[in-house]
């Protein structure tokens, strides 16, 4: 009997797992073939996607990327792996996987994600089990300690959040996951609510037992119902087994776990503009102070975070302080999951500590363009990224030596793009998505969008050379002003693509560099 | 429409099952596209009624939401994204594809009913862009061809 692992994650199915999983399941009936076939999480290599695993004495060896046609030769080659042409090797030793710092996915590819028995026996728990013993004063202190800082974006140091909803009296306070994952290029967090739903529950049980809520919701974008189905189910399972509910893990302290799903607003993944959503509303942008910390949900305490800052806690828990803070560089500590998108050989998820540089992911891990021609430049953190060019390459990943550049990790998604795009088109369309997903609420955000897509048109259609400088002028000006002028990060950082592509690509928009530098 | 009354009944059964849920505006809202296809006129008295707030309000929240119809859907819907990951590999050449084959616009929807088009900005399978979600499927490493097999088949069952 051979256990075979393939994939259940909603991009391996994008290309083909489940018609892999059925051939799988008839052509070993037709051959009399017993077998048994796990659906597990995706290792997050999604260029070898479909992904089938088989055990073998030595480990699991990887096929891929297959397809329903590559299924009987697969079949033949079970046994003696190395003779057929998709075979991997051990998946364990391929040097994508090998050389990452998998903490957060540890159990990527391993594990069901609907299993608690796996998740148990990879080291589930423990860190609540520990938080529990040790009580909430030193669960904050923990994480204050090992210097977690919001992996949503904004980087703010968790461990202050944490004591500052903690410090509060109220009849009522809450956990909220930022799960509207909406920025293009990313995909860790549909990754781990995917494929390992528990770490994210076994996190927010954690941060509800240690601040005094009892109660916390995820906030999914429409766009993730593989993760919506995946969490609603989980949360039944935990809750039974006595993880969620009056009791939670033995701790005598009550906490329950909501999924509510967004409605397709970029916007609601603004921390106040997703509480007024969770309320019922439109999802509109809050002015700041009062920090959500203080007067979040419903005018209560809320401590808000995204996906990845609360799966990170149980691992804090359970290994330490210290064990976390021993990963990354000056600031930015424990590890970050990249994710390698766009024009990329290897697309995928890259797990390892802060420090590595751009290039290294890019050319390293990337393996170059998918179309084979040269690297025009990258878009790092999203739409509101920066697009960094090759000679910024070498730049470390880590918060502040983005920022010195004028750039932002922010959720760690890198788009990859050759030298065929053209970077005005891209410009304008930062613009077009920001007049289009705008709350409305503040007038930089709200009308220069739409100005912005009208200046860069006029660029663009300007006859000579001194109407494009002209142009440019008044798009740079515009720029700063929704920077400075803006309530929250739409429209405060939709000009990073814009500014960022006029100064290192003014070709594409027929200026001079001289010009552009200016 | 007379013929919307009819699905008040739902429209109540469901605000019923929601009332007590703190701020369940947009679950309501799901629960009521998922089951009619999309939220019909007459029931948004009947939401405000509920939830103790006026029509503007709802309306306003259906407004905001992307994803909330206030007309039954075509047969199939196809979303394709458009956003940076996908535009690096060749999304803005699908759309025009798209656009040639249906003769629509990005937002349209065809005479006979069969299909809506509707642009999306990100469904998580950046890794493998190209990509588009079909009756809520997603379909990653697009090409031309594989496009054209897709509207073949949503054409096939019109």
């Amino acid at each position: 009997m051979s256990t075979l692992y393939l994939p259940c994650d909603s991009l391996a199915r994008a290309v083909g797992a489940d018609e892999v999983s059925t051939a799988l399941i008839t052509q070993a009936q037709e051959r009399h073939l017993p077998l048994e076939l796990q659906r597990t999480s995706s290792r997050g290599l999604y260029w070898l996607e479909p992904l089938l695993e088989v055990d073998s004495p030595q480990g699991r060896i990887a096929f891929g990327p297959l397809t329903a046609a590559d299924v009987p030769s697969v079949l033949d080659a079970i046994g003696n792996a190395s003779a057929h042409p998709l075979a991997l090797g051990l998946v364990e030793e391929l040097p994508y996987l090998k050389t990452q710092q998998r903490l957060l996915f540890a159990r990527a590819g391993i594990t069901r994600p609907l299993s608690l028995d796996d998740y148990r026996a990879h080291g589930g728990f423990e860190g609540l089990n520990r938080a529990v013993a040790i009580g909430g004063e030193q669960t904050a202190t923990a994480v204050f300690d090992s210097g977690l800082r919001g992996r949503g974006g904004a980087a703010f140091p968790a461990g202050i959040k944490w004591r500052t909803v903690r410090g509060t009296q109220a009849a009522q306070k809450y956990i909220v996951c930022n799960a509207d994952e909406g920025d293009s290029g990313t995909f860790a967090d549909r990754m781990l609510m995917e494929g390992d739903p528990f770490l994210l529950i076994e996190g927010m049980s954690i941060a509800g037992i240690t601040v005094g809520a009892t109660l916390g919701y995820i906030y999914v974008r429409s766009e993730y119902p593989d993760a919506v189905a995946t969490l609603r189910a989980a949360l039944n399972i935990a809750r039974t087994a006595g993880y969620l509910g009056a009791n939670v893990g033995g701790s005598g302290q009550a906490f329950d776990l909501e999924v509510r799903v967004g409605a397709g607003a970029y916007i609601c993944g603004e921390e106040t503009a997703l509480l007024d959503s969770l309320e019922g509303k439109r999802g509109i942008v809050r002015a700041k102070p009062p920090i959500p910390a203080l007067q979040g949900l419903f005018g209560q305490p809320t401590l808000v975070h995204n996906v990845l800052t609360l799966a990170s806690v149980p691992l804090i828990l359970a290994k330490g302080a210290q064990f976390y803070r021993d990963y990354g560089m000056g600031r930015s500590l424990g590890t970050m999951p990249f994710q390698l998108a766009g024009n990329i050989r290897h697309g995928g998820l890259v797990e390892r500590a802060f420090g590595l540089t751009l290039r290294e992911l890019l050319e390293g891990y990337g393996g170059g363009t998918a179309s084979g021609r040269p690297l025009k430049a990258a878009q790092v953190g999203g739409p509101l990224g920066t697009w960094v060019p090759p000679s910024q390459f070498d730049t470390p990943l880590d918060y502040e030596a983005f920022a010195a550049m004028g750039a932002m990790l922010g959720h760690g998604g890198v788009v990859a793009a050759d030298d065929s795009l053209d970077m005005a088109q891209m410009a304008r369309f930062a613009m077009q998505f920001c007049a289009e997903e705008s709350c409305g609420k503040c007038t930089p955000c709200r009308i220069g969008s739409t100005r912005g897509v009208e200046v860069i048109d006029r660029l663009l259609a300007a006859p000579d050379q001194s109407g494009r400088d002209e142009q440019a002028l008044v798009l740079k000006d515009l720029c700063d002003t929704m920077q400075y002028g803006s309530l929250c990060a739409l429209g405060g950082m939709a000009p990073f693509p814009v500014a960022s592509a006029l100064k290192y690509f003014p070709a594409d928009f027929g200026l001079q560099p001289s010009e552009a530098e200016q | 429409m007379p013929d919307e009354l009819l699905h008040l009944p739902i429209v109540n059964g469901l605000l019923e099952r929601h009332k007590g849920s703190p701020g369940a505006l947009l679950p309501i809202l799901h629960d009521i596209q998922e089951r009619i296809g999309y939220i019909p006129d007459a029931a948004v008295p009947e939401i405000a009624h509920a939830l103790n707030q006026s029509q503007a309000e709802i309306r306003g929240v259906i407004s905001f939401y992307h994803d909330f119809r206030t007309a039954p859907p075509a047969r199939h819907i196809l979303r394709l994204c458009r956003a940076e990951s996908c535009k690096s590999r060749g999304a803005e050449q699908l759309a025009a594809q798209l656009r040639e084959r249906l003769q629509l616009d990005d937002h349209g929807s065809s005479a006979d009913g069969s299909i809506s088009l509707r642009p999306v900005y990100c469904l998580g399978a950046c890794a493998c862009s190209p990509a588009l979600e079909l009756d809520g499927r997603v379909h990653a490493r697009l090409s031309a061809e594989r496009l054209d097999a897709l509207l073949d088949a949503c054409r096939e069952d019109a």
